[in-house]
Order: structure tokens, then sequence, then C-alpha cells
């Protein structure tokens, strides 16, 4: 290979490149692939089926807009979900940051809806404190947050008349991208108070919470991407993540072409040759 | 006495949030409660020295002129705009000049940071993963399973084999059975130790959170 093209020493550069176009490339012409539904976003999706309609449900937002793209389209279809079946909506969040995201899922969907705002659901916006704040909430919901994102003071809100505490919530769901998190809710909520905790989170972090779907202390979890677009499927309407799975098949597919090549030319390389290996060579 | 009244106060509060998750009385709920109320207050108003620790870090790193310190200069710009536009007028009102900076600066520019991963875990994967043990194989084959698995291209690709080996179903198994197993066990060793930590800071074993003195 010498003076010529070694692929041992490729540019990253042209790796970066290969896989922005396999990226773009499925968004500007999409393949339309069948997405099939796994157990645990199946099973989500039968917790949230079986809240009676009217009963109330608990939204956590525990991230931040750099994992935006995986998690907001969860929170999307949650929404959806739970207004499709008429369930009341109590938003509450840990992480700073992630209130006004649930806010721009949230608006459209209740106009779509026709949902009322204190009536129908409520944004009670972020509190500092992670485990405390949980623990706290585990006790009473309006001591924890007396006021809503807005600054309206709870007892003011007609919804948060029937929310003392855990008992009051039919299930939560908590999007989470870290901690506090996924994580927290189960080891100080759901461990203590016995509530019904389904969990969206990241592709990276999802294989960490498999435990607990086995346990039974996860009632379903949609990790990354994936499980956003099967939560669409599931939800009957397809959104950015369905749109963002072809993308993401062409770029493992090429990753895995990328593993395969490497180790081919490893391999080779590692092959002695005329009595020598490589780095025998490379010495002499 | 700088020493022993801390240790004190962390050995009393700590033994009675024990005694709370333990005895269901209302009168240790209620106390309970109140300090759990108090610990969302200290934590918020430790949201406030975080404040002032990122003005004194970035301002001692700009007056020596350390390496980087430009960046110093905006990250202490950015705040003080984000401050001077959310304290008046509010952070949260539609239209607000917050909210707009949020929405769309704060918002495309933390994605596109994640995004990059996707370029970096390609290169690190094409250098990374080699057949170089029985071990390294085993996790090459994994990562391969999983990544392809995870996605429609593999379950479109393997559709026409029979049931249970096709790359969806190879790929939930490898994480239900062999992930989950090293996961449990890693969660088991995480919780002995936080327990063995908790009870180290309760008998005063444990000091360093009182300033790195041993």
């Amino acid at each position: 290979m010498a003076g010529g093209f070694d692929i041992r020493r490729i540019d990253r550069r042209i790796i970066f490149a290969l896989i922005f176009i396999a990226v773009a490339w499925p968004l500007i012409k999409p393949m339309r692939l069948p997405i099939g539904v796994s157990p645990p976003v199946q099973t989500l999706y039968d917790a949230v089926e079986a809240v009676p309609p009217g009963a109330i449900v608990m939204l956590a937002g525990d991230y931040s807009p750099d994992t935006m793209p995986e998690l907001q389209p969860m929170t999307e279809s949650f929404i959806r979900h739970a207004f499709s079946r008429d369930l009341r909506i109590v938003v509450a969040c840990l992480w700073p940051a992630s209130p006004p995201l649930i806010e721009r899922a949230m608006t459209p969907l209740a106009e779509e809806f026709g949902k009322e705002y204190g009536t129908d659901y409520v944004n009670l916006g972020y509190m500092a404190g992670g485990i405390v704040t949980l623990l706290g909430m585990g006790a009473s919901i309006p001591n924890t947050f007396p006021t809503d994102y807005g600054g309206t003071p709870v007892s003011q809100i007609p919804l948060m008349q029937e929310v003392r505490n855990f008992e009051d919530i039919a299930l939560v769901m908590d999007v989470s991208a870290g901690t506090p998190g996924t994580r927290e809710w189960v080891q100080q909520v759901q461990s203590r108070y016995r509530v019904t905790l389904a969990s969206g989170v990241t592709a990276v972090s999802a294989p960490n919470f498999y435990p607990y779907i086995q346990s039974g202390q996860l009632a379903g979890l949609l990790g990354g991407m994936r499980g956003a677009a099967e939560y669409e499927t599931l939800v009957g309407v397809p959104g950015s993540a369905t749109s963002g799975m072809d993308a993401q098949s062409i770029v493992h597919a090429l990753i895995v072409v990328f593993i395969l090549l490497g180790n081919v030319v490893y391999l080779v390389s590692r092959r002695p040759a005329g009595g020598r290996t490589r780095q025998g060579r490379d010495a002499a | 006495m700088r020493r022993e009244i801390p240790l004190a106060i962390t050995f009393l509060i700590g033994i009675f949030m024990l005694v709370d998750f333990f005895v269901p009385h209302y009168r240790v709920s209620a106390a309970a409660e109140e300090m759990k109320q108090w610990g969302t207050i200290v934590i918020a108003a430790s949201i406030l020295l975080g404040v002032g620790n990122i003005i004194r870090v970035h301002y001692r790193k700009i007056r020596r002129k350390r390496e980087g310190w430009p960046y110093s200069i905006v990250t202490l710009a950015v705040m003080a705009v984000m401050l001077g536009f959310g304290g008046p007028w509010g952070t949260i009102e539609e239209g607000s000049a917050f909210n707009w900076m949020f929405l769309n600066m704060q918002v495309p520019l933390q994605s596109t940071m994640f995004s990059l991963l996707a370029f970096f875990i390609a290169s690190a994967a094409y250098r990374a993963f080699r057949l170089r043990s029985a071990e390294a194989s085993l996790l090459l084959i994994a990562a391969i399973i999983v990544m392809l698995g995870r996605v429609p291209l593999g379950q479109w690709l393997t559709r026409n084999l029979p049931e249970g080996a096709q790359l969806q179903e190879l790929a939930e198994m490898v994480m239900q059975y062999p992930n989950m197993a090293a996961f449990r066990g890693i969660l088991m060793g995480a919780a002995l130790g936080v327990m063995a930590m908790g009870l180290r800071v309760i008998l005063g074993i444990e000091r360093s959170y009182l300033g790195g003195e041993k």
C-alpha cells in the first residue's frame, strides 16, 4: 500500500462526510421501512391504555434541549396518547430546562384536542432538589410545587384540588436524560409509594433500565429514537422519530460496515507475510 | 467546633430520615416533610452559589489570560445577557426575549452538540472494535446484533428468517438476558456502595464533604 491509498490511515473527515450523507439522504428521500414494536414499548402503551378515562397522570420532564431529538417525540406521543384517552396531565420537572420544552409540545396538542389549562392539564414547572423534591411530592405535591410554571398558586387551579400526593396519580411517565431522572423515580417513588411508573430514556442509557422492567418497577420503557418511533406507531400518528428511523437505519448499517472493514484490514495486517508479521515488517 | 457541629447535624438528620422511612407515624412524617422543604430551599440557594462560582472561576481565567480565556468572556457575556433579559422581563412569557433566546439559540445549539456524537461514535467504532480476543469478539458480535436489530433496516433484512432468528428478536434477547444480568450486578454493587457510604457519612467516618480534610 506504500504510496497508495491506505485504509488504516483514512482521514476521519471522510468518515464524517459519509455519516453526513447517510443521515441526510434518507431524510430527503424517505424509505419508509416498517417499524416493529418491542415488548417494553408495548407494555408501556398497554399501561397507559389501562388507566381509566378522567384519571390524572403525571408527566415528569427530566431532560434538556441536547436530547430533544430522542426525547421530545416521546413527550409528544405521551401527551397525544393521554389526551386521546381523556386523561388529565400534571407536569412536574426536576430539570430546569424541561418546562418550556414540555410547554412547546403541550400547547399545540391541547389546542388540537380542545383541552383547557387548569382543568385538563397543568404545568407545575421546575423545582430544585432532585431526590428531596421527589420525597416531598410523596408527602404533598401542592406543598412541594406551591405555584405552577406561570406563577399561579396551585390553590387557584381546579385540577390541583384533586391532587394531594402520588395516591392521586394513576401513572407517572418520566422522560429522562440523566440524573435526577428515571433511576431516582424508581428508587425514591416507585419502590416507596408503589406508583405505576413508565419511562422514556436516551438510547445510550436504555440498557441500564432493563432490570427495572423485569422486576416490574417500570411498567414500560421507550429507549431512544427507536422507542419513540415504536410508540408513535402504536399511538397511530407518525412524527419526527418515525421519520428519523430511516436515517438511523442507514447510519447504523454504515457503522457496521466501518467496523467490519476495520477488522478485515486489522486481520490482514496481522497475517504473517514472508515469515514476518506487520509488526516485524514495521520494525525492519 | 467547626467540624463537630456539622458532623452532629449530619448524624441527627441522617438518623431522623431513616426513622421516617421505617416509622409511619404522622408526627414523624410531618417533621420529615418540613425537613424536606428545608432541603429544597437549601438546594435552591446552592444554585446561587453555583452562579457565584462560575463568575469567580471565569473571571480569574480571564484576568490571568489562561488557555481558552476568550471563551470565558463568551460564557460570562451570555450569562449576563440571559440574566439581564430574564430578570426584568420574565423567563416564560411567549415572545419574551429570554424565551426566544432559549428556544431559538440554546435548543438548536445543544441539539447540535449532541448530534455530533454520531460522527465521533462512527469514527471511534471503526478504530476501536477489533477482534483482538475472544471477549472482544463477543462484544463485537453483540454490538452488531444490537445496532442492526434496533433499527428497521435490520428487521427488514431478516424478515424472511424463522421467528427467533430475526435481528430484532436477537437484539431484544441480548438486551433482556446478558445485558440485564450485567446491569443487575452493577446495580446491586452500586446500591451496597451507596449504603456503605451513607452509613459512613451519618457516623462521621466519611468527612470529605466538610472540605476534604481527613
